[in-house]
């Protein structure tokens, strides 16, 4: 059973979002991490990089795939994770934390409340 | 299934399928001069009497061994040790096809390993790949590769990388933005002072070859130190026998070296039996093209070896992937690594040692012939030297093939500044006498 936590929202593409005062963190799911197993690379954005809701905006590749990630909302990237760039089993251990990927600070801030929550996410799994 | 060839009924149903009333309109295509009618061997004729037939027609073909080459230009004629043939020929190796399932290829897998760790161990750099198609290629994905980690679109490429290998790289970026700057040469090797002009922190590298297209070797370490200053990439172009004896690109600081691999035991056949060669620093290697085999241990500890870093590669990654090349030359790369191994560190140094001093003796020899003298001063080169000449280039041709010799190539074509200029090459194949034989035809 994966990990959701109530407090996060997401999208069906497999990516959370956090909400810190219109400073959106963002990451992939526990469920996420478990389907695509190791991970052994991670493909960031550039700080300051603008990006439109749903654009595809880092990849993560793990031993026999890559995946875009997409980006949960619109907005300029302020702040990458660099730790997952050399360390990126993180994604893995801790995709709710150390594994983050970038924070993003919204453009629209409304994007963020049409995000899934904890349990619509939780149905798209099934 | 049966095995009778096409009958003309199954042609004529072929031919309507695809609307065309003739085989001949089917290949319309083809210029009739190219297309031979009918073969001129009378029908009905012994196996014995046919073999015979061909082999003597066979014979009206020459080969290398029928002539003294003077001739490098970009495909090189060096001794290949029997040991290369003699491993390169077991089926194991020659019918393996691309190593995707790697329980059941493990050899074809090591050899790959052991050859991309030969071309790190003698390129000095961090990681290599499981080879190219050519020198070219490998060139062009080396200028792809600095645009894609770099963000930049302008790329700065010596005069003399070899001319076919930068209409390669204008074909792989044809329909794109990005701009290419070529600095001219001054007394055979990149003018610095031209390229100070242009190097800025809108350049994802600099492509230099070294030796160069005219065999001189390049002051690559004040090009580094300009690159750095701007954040563009250092990328060499190199002949690997060179290593033996010069600097590495792992030593200078380059980024990325790339090169033709042919003069690692590859005939000269046809244009060459060519593979290119890549390595790069450990920081590009998640973005360098082609494929990579990695060395691991299985459940039970054992090593192995498995086919890395796929998830780059066209198969998985699609329209995301580094590069579209989706193969690469493993049996000619194979040569090189038994090539390499069986030279060994001493004996490559030894090789690269014969090929300076037979050339330069060369060099000295020609330069005093009447009509000849060095095209540059103080030429620094490794196995080929450009010469300046009064005498009619047509008629040099001429003369030395009526010796069974072949001459120094003609820089007109590429060069049309240099219509008087020769580019002579001089390999370790070559012997004091055979110089001697060829100074002497010079001077007639």
């Amino acid at each position: 059973m994966s990990n959701i936590p109530k407090e996060l929202r997401y999208t069906k593409t497999h990516e959370w979002a956090k909400n810190e005062n219109g400073k959106i963190r963002v990451g992939i799911t526990d469920h996420a991490q478990h389907e695509i197993t190791d991970v052994v690379h991670v493909e960031l954005p550039q700080v300051g990089k603008k990006s439109e809701k749903g654009s595809p905006i880092a990849v993560v590749e793990s031993v026999k795939a890559a995946f875009d990630i997409y980006s949960p909302v619109s907005g300029t990237v302020i702040e990458i994770n660099s730790k997952i760039a050399d360390n990126p089993e993180l994604v893995n251990s801790s995709p709710y934390s150390d594994g983050f990927f970038f924070i993003i600070e919204a453009s629209n801030k409304s994007e963020f409340d049409t995000l899934l929550s904890a349990d619509e996410y939780q149905k798209t799994l099934k | 299934m049966n095995y009778i060839p096409v009958t003309d009924k199954e042609k004529q149903e072929m031919l309507a399928k695809i609307g065309v009333k003739t085989s001949d309109e089917l290949f319309s295509s083809i210029p009739k001069s190219a297309r031979i009618k009918d073969l001129n061997i009378s029908a009905g004729i012994s196996e014995q009497a046919l073999i015979r037939l061909l082999e003597d027609k066979s014979k009206k073909n020459s080969s290398l061994k029928d002539f003294l080459n003077f001739r490098g230009a970009g495909i090189y004629e060096h001794f290949i040790p029997t040991l290369v043939e003699e491993i390169t020929s077991r089926s194991e190796f020659s019918t393996a096809y691309t190593p995707y399932q790697p329980e059941a290829s493990q050899g074809t897998l090591q050899s790959i390993f052991e050859y991309q760790s030969m071309i790190a161990e003698i390129t000095g750099m961090d990681v290599a790949n499981a080879s190219m198609y050519d020198g070219a290629s490998a060139t062009a994905e080396a200028a792809m590769l600095s645009l894609r980690s770099s963000g930049r679109r302008k790329l700065i490429i010596s005069g003399l990388l070899h001319p076919e290998y930068q209409q390669v790289l204008r074909t792989y970026l044809q329909g794109t933005d990005v701009d290419i700057e070529v600095i001219q040469q001054v007394d055979g090797i990149t003018s610095l002072s031209k390229l100070k002009n242009f190097v800025n922190n809108e350049c994802a590298s600099v492509i230099i070859q070294s030796p160069n297209f005219f065999g001189s070797i390049e002051d690559l370490d004040e090009i580094r130190k300009l690159t750095t200053e701007h954040g563009a990439l250092l990328i060499q172009v190199l002949n690997p026998l060179s290593l033996g004896i010069l600097k590495t690109p792992g030593e200078i600081g380059c980024d990325i070296a790339v090169g033709e691999g042919q003069v690692l035991g590859s005939a000269t056949g046809f244009g060459g039996f060519t593979f290119g060669f890549f390595a790069a620093k450990k920081a590009l290697a998640w973005k360098i093209p082609g494929r990579i085999v990695g060395q691991t241990i299985d459940t039970k500890n054992r090593r192995g070896f498995v086919l890395t870093l796929q998830a780059r590669e066209q198969h998985i990654k699609r329209e995301k992937a580094t590069s579209n090349i989706c193969t690469n030359a493993a049996l000619n790369a194979l040569s090189g690594c038994v090539y390499l191994s069986g030279w060994g560190p001493h004996g490559l140094k030894e090789l690269a040692g014969l090929n300076i001093r037979k050339s330069h003796y060369a060099y000295d020899k020609i330069s005093k012939v009447k009509g000849f003298e060095p095209a540059f001063k103080n030429q620094l080169f490794f196995n080929e030297f450009v010469l300046r000449t009064k005498k009619n280039i047509d008629e040099i041709e001429k003369n030395l093939l009526s010796e069974n010799i072949i001459g120094p190539f003609a820089l007109k074509g590429f060069y049309p500044e240099l219509s008087d200029c020769l580019l002579f090459c001089v390999t370790e194949t070559k012997t004091k006498e055979d110089i001697d034989k060829l100074v002497a035809i010079l001077g007639k």
